[in-house]
């Protein structure tokens, strides 16, 4: 019965509000869906310890959904430990994030509409956590891909809105199609789409293969590609990330919403849920570790120019999803877990807090244009400092535990492409201070650039700050009690109760616990010379990074137009795909088609009529004699029969 | 019985066969005036009831008969709205010439 509330509440609130959403009045729509998501919060909380300290994994079958031949699937919503750690962050973040809305979007004029939206998209990513079956995941899966269009696109008065939001999941869709592929196969290779059924005989099918197109791949490699593939465009990742610093368009609660715990997460619980199948796929395993650590160091590098708040943290946001899968990568999935919870209250408090910075100087979003707004907005300062401090990995804050557990697994797995993971992963960690505190820098401490902008400035009402301070203590707390309280990432697994499998021979987290003591302070030493560095460029010695970024100016070009990507997408895909649609516009349908179609018949029914009509003169008595002679041939017509 | 022949169904068919070819042929051939034609018409309707009348006393069966006076009703009631038909087209137009109908031509 909880766990139903705990996944169906959202469903509800979204049922009563975005039905009546014409009528309803703003509060009550607040009300309504806010409560449910704490309530929500609630019932998860209670799951996460029934299930996780007191074992109860939870599988229940609700009705039968899909019967097909041989397929027959139910709905069902299981839970076990990964699920109970998920359910817990997405309920918290999406409750947090509705409080908020409702301080953030006040004065927008169709209140109901955006908090049902917001409803939907936390159920959806519930449906996805507790399903236990692939359909039911992808479902959920399509789902979360659906509300963020629509909440990307909310401003649907604004191009850009409206093109970010296409973008977004047109580069789902693609990625979404490999995802589907992966399970067409894995009902081929297994004969089920059951997690259980699945998961408890893939060294069964060690040597299967399978025929692509004539050439035989095992099975394993390609159902695990096909995912993986998925989950790069649901997690953003190289390749796939040009949807996210442009889901930026939507209202920064939504934004927070995407980044922290619905949408991009669901790439990396996926490839965590899959971990039996990833398991026997090393070599897809490499190639994880590969995208990981470039997409960490690339989407870092780009974030180190951008000026716009929200983007940096966007970059950030897709910065730290390749530090999750280097975990996955390496076979230490419950570290990219850990990493994925910590970073889910330190990216919404920092989105939480840029969008409070946002709101306190009226809309502009160019940090450039901002500065001097510590004294002005201290609890947002407050926030957003925690917020960065946890992102750098300083310790005793989340992301010190988090990050060091995956740096330290890549070091320790010592292969090739361990090492790639640790070198990217370390100049990661420089990255992401540095831009961090560049964008603290930038917008708090600098000397105000513009005066009407800072004097105007003022602090969010409570209804937001509530959520930040929230927020602050998960960001602050969350990775010591998960560390030493919950063990997440001991060598045991005893937190995770099955529900995470790591084969025998990857032992990396058992390894981590053996480092030694000085490899395990590289990180923290790094990210602290980093932050010192940034404060003394950026407020004693100016000359020099304007000396720096004037020197590498190519650098920086390269940096500010994020790699080219968009550019790149736009001239190899875009063009020619415009350019073959405009041609087979022309040619195939308005000449072929049309021309001999439609407009073909037409202009033959055209000439017929016109020798047609001579028929008609017009005198009565031509009439009267072919009714007569009609009438003369059906009767003799009836009497020969 | 008059002249040395008795007259049987076969005359009255006959009979009603002409005037139907009559009413026909006043339908077709008249050029010039409407009325004629509901004339025509009426000769139709007439010789239909004279096939009715005979077979009726051929068949000793009194419903042809019956029919008979339905039809002859009929006949007076499209003739009367016929007429006025003519009247209003003949206050519109100033004439009921068949050739100058031609309004329908396509």
């Amino acid at each position: 019965m909880i766990v139903f509330g705990a996944v169906f509440l959202h469903l509800l609130a979204f049922l009563i509000v975005g039905g009546a959403y014409k009528i309803i009045p703003k509060r009550i729509a607040q009300i309504i869906t806010s409560g449910a998501a704490v309530l929500a919060v609630a019932f998860s909380v209670y799951i996460f310890f029934s299930v996780v300290f007191g074992g109860n994994v939870f599988e229940v079958s609700m009705f039968k959904w899909i019967s097909v031949g041989s397929i027959s699937i139910d709905w069902a919503v299981r839970v076990d430990s990964l699920t109970a750690v998920m359910l817990v962050v997405v309920n918290v973040v999406s409750a947090l994030v509705h409080i908020y809305s409702i301080g953030y979007m006040d004065a927008d004029r169709n209140v109901p509409k955006f908090m049902s939206f917001l409803s939907l998209f936390g159920f959806f990513m519930l449906l996805l956590v507790t399903s236990n079956n692939f359909v039911q995941l992808f479902l959920g899966w399509e789902g979360v891909g659906l509300c963020s269009y629509l909440l990307i696109g909310y401003y649907y008065t604004k191009e850009s809105a409206c093109a970010a939001a296409v973008k977004a999941f047109i580069v789902n869709r693609v990625a979404d199609v490999f995802f589907a592929i992966g399970i067409f196969a894995i009902y081929k290779t297994f004969g089920s789409l059951l997690f259980k059924d699945i998961f408890s005989d893939v060294s069964h099918y060690h040597h299967a293969t399978v025929n692509i197109l004539g050439y035989g791949f095992r099975s394993l490699d390609f159902i695990c590609l096909m995912l993986f593939i998925g989950c790069m465009g649901k997690s953003a990742q190289i390749g796939f990330h040009v949807w996210l610093p442009d889901a930026m368009e939507g209202p920064t609660p939504v934004s927070a919403l995407i980044h922290a715990a619905t949408m991009v997460t669901a790439g990396v619980f996926l490839v965590v849920r899959c971990s039996p199948l990833f398991e026997y796929a090393p070599d897809i395993l490499d190639f994880i570790v590969f995208i990981g650590g470039t997409t960490a160091f690339f989407a870092g590098t780009i974030a180190l120019v951008q000026n716009d708040i929200k983007k940096i943290v966007a970059y950030s946001t897709c910065s730290q999803l390749g530090y999750m899968f280097l975990a996955c990568g390496k076979s230490a999935d419950p570290a990219a877990i850990f990493h994925l919870v910590t970073h889910a209250y330190f990216k919404a408090l920092l989105f939480l807090g840029a969008g409070s910075v946002i709101h306190a100087v009226g809309g502009e979003q160019d940090i450039r244009k901002m500065g001097g707004l510590r004294k002005k907005i201290p609890f947002t300062h407050a926030a957003m400092l925690i917020g960065s401090l946890a992102l750098s990995g300083i310790f005793p804050l989340a992301g010190y535990f988090s990050k060091d557990v995956i740096l330290e697994s890549a070091i320790a797995k010592g292969s090739v492409m361990g090492t790639f993971g640790y070198v990217f992963g370390l100049a990661t960690v420089a990255l992401t201070v540095f831009y961090s505190f560049r964008l603290m820098i930038y917008t708090f401490y600098l000397p105000a650039k513009s005066k009407v902008l800072v004097k105007s400035a003022h602090e969010s009402p409570k209804v937001m700050l509530i959520p930040l301070a929230i927020l602050s203590i998960g960001a602050i707390f969350s990775g010591i009690v998960g560390e030493y309280l919950f063990g997440i990432v001991s060598k045991s697994l005893r937190f995770w109760n099955g529900s995470i499998f790591i084969l025998q021979k990857n032992h990396v987290l058992a390894d981590v616990h053996d480092l030694n003591w000085a490899i395990k302070l590289i990180p923290t030493i790094v990210a602290v010379a980093v932050v010192f560095a940034t404060f003394y460029g950026y407020l004693r010695r100016r000359d020099f990074i304007n000396y720096m970024s004037k020197k590498f100016d190519f650098i920086y070009a390269v940096l500010s137009h994020k790699y080219y990507c968009d550019e790149m997408f736009h001239n190899i895909f875009i063009i020619p795909f415009k350019d073959c649609c405009e041609f087979f516009a022309d040619r195939f349908e308005k000449r072929g088609i049309d021309h001999y179609g439609p407009n073909g018949l037409a202009r033959l029914m055209n000439k017929c009529s016109i020798k047609i009509k001579r028929c008609h003169t017009g005198l009565v008595y031509h009439y009267a004699v072919v009714m007569l002679m009609a009438f003369i041939l059906i009767i003799t017509w009836c009497f020969t029969i | 019985m008059l002249i040395g022949f008795d007259i049987g169904l076969f005359h009255f068919l006959v009979l009603s066969a002409l005037m139907l070819v009559v009413g026909l042929c006043g339908i077709f051939m008249n050029r010039k005036n409407i009325i004629v034609i509901m004339m025509s018409i009426e000769l139709i309707l007439l010789s239909v009831n004279i096939n009715l009348v005979a077979f009726s006393a051929y068949l000793q069966d009194l419903s042809g008969q019956v029919f008979t006076i339905f039809i002859l009703t009929v006949a007076a009631a499209e003739a009367a709205v016929g007429l006025a038909i003519l009247v209003s087209y003949y206050r519109n137009k100033g004439n009921i010439k068949v050739e100058e109908m031609r309004e329908m031509q396509g």
